[in-house]
């Protein structure tokens, strides 16, 4: 695969911005990261299953995707479904949660006073994982915010329902170079429409698109083989 | 595997389907006959004059319940085609193959070679089974005349090739097909495939029973995102599923014909289940589809070990899976397309 690996710095001083049509979902880095097959399988090949996980993702989303439940607490301003972009890393989605706190060295926000700096906050189910995909989202969630608000975003936090707790993620430059790399990556298959081959591994027992994905297939015997044998049993067999 | 959820069959002429609350409402008249969760189903099939409303198919859509519409006696109208089919690469590429005989011709052999390997199965399980009862000689010689059409498969070059020989291999195999009746055999019997009309009972019950099953291989395929209409063995016609008739080969002999013999051998269906027309043509009447229904959905609940995957699974899940598989293969995934090859 040729893939053109550029760092989140050189990135930003590029002056390439993707077309509004190539914009993929931002939700998408995360499937990536998990297993590039399953965000193909969804984004390519547009397939979708629910899973208990899944479905109970969906509930507790409702909560939160609702932009009408923003609200002002004093100096909090809270925004839901915020929906985000960047041409630059063409992606566009929608952060569950912005916080913006009021402060000098924040930024000017259009309809309100005084400044604000923001801070986002995605909503997981389960508990914080030892992979990067939930890191990776939010800093690409951040990554959005900076371009569009014209500001820099030092870091964000992920909220796990399970444990009920918020993982302070800090949003260095190492993060954003993965989130480039990744989504550049995307981007190419994206453009080719491949979709990787099966590869069995522990994470296919976790994965909603298990059955349609078949990960076995990766492992099995050739079609070709197997039919073969059939024919030439049944010649030893049916007589 | 995936679970399979039931289907809904609407088998009242005046049943009106709604929704509420995510629920399939059943309604006859004013009554209320059931009230369903959309998420434990996996097809409604609707044999009512007045079908659903809108707001119903959309929600099955969403969910992915494939619904399909048909008339009291067993016509089909039409099914809900909802947001899976949104994969136009699947398509394209299922397009492509079907234009391009050297790519079809491969994935047809498949198709073929399921069929006859099953055709030849069915004969021999009787010839094994039933050895005291039926004329040994002749399943023999079907049956070796089925082997050698399956020899003959991988050397065809030309998809008309391959038709006549599958033509001449659905000769032998009904040529047989009386011997496999072995209960009732005034009332039951097999002499020539009839369709339009079926002229004796077990062409109506065929009939029936293929027809569920074009059903059930056209929702698999809509269900995976492919066309059920673009084929690579039967050619385009308008309104023909032709890609659901070349999935169906491989399992015509092995769900279809299987169950419509043991339907018969078993005694679960009787001469009063169906009735004649002015025509000639004899078709299952009310109670008879009821019958064959009930029983067909069983069926579906049987569970087997699908040879190529290795996997347990039930019997209805099977188009499903070979739907699946036909889209590991057009994607590349596998090196020819598996047919479900069931001895």
């Amino acid at each position: 695969m040729t893939v053109s690996i550029m760092s989140y710095r050189e990135l930003l001083n590029g002056s390439t911005d993707y077309p509004e049509d190539d914009w993929l979902a931002l939700s998408g880095i995360q499937h990536y990261a998990f297993c590039k097959r399953q965000w193909a399988l969804i984004h390519i090949e547009q397939l979708w299953q629910e899973n208990e996980r899944t479905t109970a993702g969906q509930i507790e989303h409702q909560r939160v995707d609702d932009y009408g439940n923003s609200e002002t607490r004093g100096d909090l301003l809270i925004l839901r479904s915020l929906r985000v972009f960047s041409r630059k890393v063409g992606i566009t989605g929608i952060c569950d949660v912005v916080e913006f706190h009021k402060d000098d060295d924040g930024v000017a926000l259009h309809g309100r006073e005084g400044k604000w700096k923001p801070y986002p906050v995605e909503y997981k189910h389960g508990h914080a994982k030892t992979k990067d995909e939930d890191r990776l989202q939010l800093c690409a969630e951040a990554m959005c915010l900076e371009e569009m608000l014209a500001c820099d975003i030092a870091e964000g936090a992920l909220f796990y329902r399970e444990t009920k707790r918020r993982e302070v993620v800090e949003l260095d430059d190492a993060l954003r170079d993965q989130v480039v790399n990744l989504t550049c990556q995307m981007h190419e298959m994206y453009q080719r429409g491949y979709t990787p081959k099966a590869r069995r591994t522990k994470s296919c027992n976790a994965c909603s698109l298990r059955n349609l994905c078949l990960p076995e297939l990766g492992r099995k015997q050739s079609a070709k083989a197997y039919i073969q044998q059939c024919i030439s049993d049944d010649a030893a067999g049916g007589k | 595997m995936r679970q399979l959820l039931n289907t809904l069959f609407v088998l009242s002429e005046d049943a009106y389907l709604s929704l509420k609350d995510d629920n399939v409402v059943v309604q006859n008249k004013d009554e209320r006959l059931a009230s369903i969760p959309l998420r434990s189903i996996e097809q409604i099939l609707c044999f009512s004059y007045k079908g659903a409303s809108p707001a119903l198919m959309g929600k099955c859509a969403e969910f992915g319940v494939a619904v399909s519409f048909f008339s009291p006696r067993g016509r089909y109208y039409c099914s809900i085609l909802g947001e899976k089919n949104r994969n136009v690469l699947l398509r394209r590429q299922q397009f492509r193959i079907a234009d391009d005989e050297k790519r079809s011709l491969p994935i047809a052999k498949s198709f073929i070679a399921g069929k006859v390997f099953n055709c030849r199965w069915v004969l021999e399980r009787t010839k094994r089974d039933h050895a005291m009862r039926v004329n040994v000689e002749r399943l023999a010689g079907q049956s070796a005349a089925l082997h050698s059409a399956l020899g003959q498969i991988g050397g065809c070059s030309r998809i008309d090739e391959l038709r006549g020989l599958e033509g001449n291999a659905a000769k032998d195999y009904f040529f047989a097909f009386d011997d496999l009746i072995l209960r009732n055999k005034d009332d039951f019997f097999f002499e020539v495939r009839s369709r339009r009309p079926p002229l004796d009972r077990l062409n109506a019950l065929l009939s029936f029973v293929y027809t569920l099953l074009t059903s059930d291989c056209t929702a698999a395929l809509q269900g995976v995102g492919l066309d059920p209409y673009v084929g690579f063995m039967h050619v385009d016609r308008p309104g023909r599923v032709s890609l659901a008739l070349d999935l169906m080969e491989e399992l015509r002999p092995v769900v279809a014909d299987r169950f419509v013999l043991s339907m018969v051998n078993t005694g679960a269906i009787k001469p009063a289940d169906f009735e004649e027309r002015e025509n000639g043509g004899i078709f299952l009447n009310d109670k008879g589809r009821k019958v064959v229904l009930t029983a067909w959905q069983k069926r579906k609940m049987e569970e087997l070990t699908h040879p190529f995957l290795n996997e347990k699974m039930t019997w209805g899940l099977v188009p499903y899976v070979q739907a699946l598989l036909l889209v590991r293969t057009l994607r590349g995934d596998l090196d020819a397309y598996p047919p479900l090859m069931w001895k």
